[in-house]
């Protein structure tokens, strides 16, 4: 039976994590030290660099610190800077977790703040201890899923085992979501047909065209040197593989980085920025979207990769699902799920679809992933802008 | 594994995805110089086919749509022998151009 901790918005989280958050890169190092005695804790550095305003990142560090896995919440601004510490500090007090925000600047520098922050951290690890949990159902969950360092087993194997796995997670009523249009170019058709109506089937089409449109603008898909070295020749067959994450379950809606599913179902995270390309690649790497899955409310993360990923993430535990045999074994201490296995004819997709969901399941009874056992706490959050989701996007809501 | 039936046979560490591609896939490495049947032809490799990559499945034109998972997933930029590793050096994106370091690997070693 999973087990969590109840949060004043209805939410309930599968941990209770201490989140550190610098407001501008300056302050990066001093949210590092304060979080550096920690690391037998789950006291996690999450934080946004720029010095200059965006919307997008107040958002993502907002619904960050707000995610149901987030116990307490310690803000550290330069000074200068221009992130709105003032209203974020206000949305996590009203979310009832104890927050403080230490301003360098006025702290009188690195040591005093340092010192100041590792108290908030000492006073709340004791209360976040010995809080209470409360039932929690399968239902009750939101599980993510992104793939990287693909190559050709993961389309085979891996992909269509984490597909298997929300297919069964979303009949028991969680939410899923899978993402990155930009390694959906190519599937905008068959994807449009799943969707719960004609509309939200051409939001999905649409939000396909954006990225093939803003990819072909930075003159590269959403491919890495070494997808070409495992097999995958072009973006179309790297998206026929990633697609089957998505499993078979109709879709039931598009959100955008921050916008928490309504209720159980399968949804698209459109993360493609808005409007012209300005600030860049939307996917800079495997850890923005994992952020941006979590921003979207996700208690845990199903990462599918064939060449051989070891990161984890701060805030949402990140399952880790290796799709090559020859990967897993050399790197079987940061996999979570041999899904090579199918691969060699060993086991099935629904055998191991089985297993990936049985283990997401666990993280809510108290195991702990191979990722968080080594520390990894990867985060990234950079410039992007998007508007709000059109009213077609979420048809049952 | 979505596999299903070659017409004729094939080694069997080569997997079809669906009965319209052109290409098989590879479950695990093939040697260079080792003599394979696909579909009852016997072909050999070679230069050694790393577990995930492609070959072609019969003979494919330049110009004709690479198919794999029953989809078209770019276009031959040579004509394609049966039983050939299909590649970026034979294959182009129908949507952006794929980046790699293969060309690169050649001219400076394979490095760390």
């Amino acid at each position: 039976m999973m087990r969590g901790y109840p949060r004043s918005d209805g939410r309930k989280g599968i941990r209770n994590t201490i989140v550190v958050g610098y407001l501008v890169e300056c302050a990066h190092h001093v949210a590092r030290e304060i979080a550096n005695p920690f690391r037998e804790h789950d006291v996690h550095v999450i934080g946004f660099p720029g010095c200059y305003p965006n919307s997008y990142a107040e958002t993502m560090m907002a619904r960050l610190c707000i995610h149901p896995n987030v116990g307490a919440v310690l803000l550290v601004s330069l000074g200068c800077e221009s992130f709105n510490k003032y209203k974020l500090t206000q949305i996590v007090r009203e979310s009832g977790r104890p927050v403080q925000t230490i301003v360098i600047q006025t702290s009188g520098g690195t040591r005093k703040s340092v010192t100041e922050g590792r108290a908030f951290v000492n006073a709340n690890l004791a209360t976040l201890d010995s809080m209470g949990t409360v039932p929690m159902a399968v239902s009750e969950l939101i599980v993510g899923t992104v793939c990287g360092g693909s190559d050709g087993t993961s389309g085979i194997s891996g992909n269509p085992a984490a597909g298997r796995a929300f297919d069964m997670l979303v009949e028991e009523g969680a939410a899923c979501i899978f993402e990155e249009t930009g390694e959906l170019i190519g599937c905008e058709h068959i994807m449009a047909e799943r969707a719960i109506t004609a509309a939200l089937g051409a939001e999905l089409e649409a939000s396909v065209a954006k990225a093939a449109r803003y990819y072909a603008t930075l003159g590269y898909g959403s491919f890495a040197a070494g997808n070409a070295e495992g097999g995958l020749t072009t973006i179309e067959e790297k998206s026929m593989g990633a697609y089957a994450k998505s499993g078979g379950a109709p879709i039931s809606g598009l959100i955008k980085p921050g916008d928490v599913p309504p209720r159980g179902g399968l949804y698209l995270l459109d993360v493609v920025p808005d409007g012209e390309v300005r600030f860049g690649f939307p996917n800079i790497n495997d850890n923005a979207e994992i952020a941006e899955l979590i921003a979207c409310g996700s208690h845990a993360v199903l990462f599918v990769t064939g060449r051989g990923s070891v990161v984890g993430s701060a805030i949402s535990p990140v399952v880790k699902i290796c799709a090559n045999p020859e990967t897993y074994r050399r790197m079987a201490d940061d996999m979570d799920v041999d899904a090579g296995r199918i691969m060699e004819g060993e086991a099935t997709l629904d055998e191991v679809g089985r297993e990936i969901r049985d283990i997401v399941v666990g993280l809510g009874e108290g195991r702990r992933t191979r990722s968080e056992e080594l520390g990894h706490r990867e985060f990234i959050l950079t410039y992007k802008s998007f508007e709000p989701i059109g009213p077609a996007c979420l048809p049952a809501a | 594994m979505n596999s299903t039936q070659t017409c004729g046979d094939t080694d069997r560490r080569l997997l079809l995805l669906d009965a319209a591609d052109n290409v098989l896939i590879a479950t695990s490495r093939i040697r260079g110089g080792e003599t394979v049947l696909v579909e009852d032809a016997r072909v050999t490799i070679p230069a050694a086919l790393p577990i995930g990559h492609k070959l072609s499945r019969r003979p494919i034109a330049a110009g004709e749509k690479i198919i794999k998972y029953g989809a078209p997933i770019g276009s031959a930029t040579a004509d394609i022998a049966a039983g050939a590793h299909v590649h970026v050096h034979n294959v182009r994106s129908d949507y952006t151009p794929t980046y790699h370091l293969e060309d690169i690997r050649a001219e400076y070693g394979s490095g760390a």
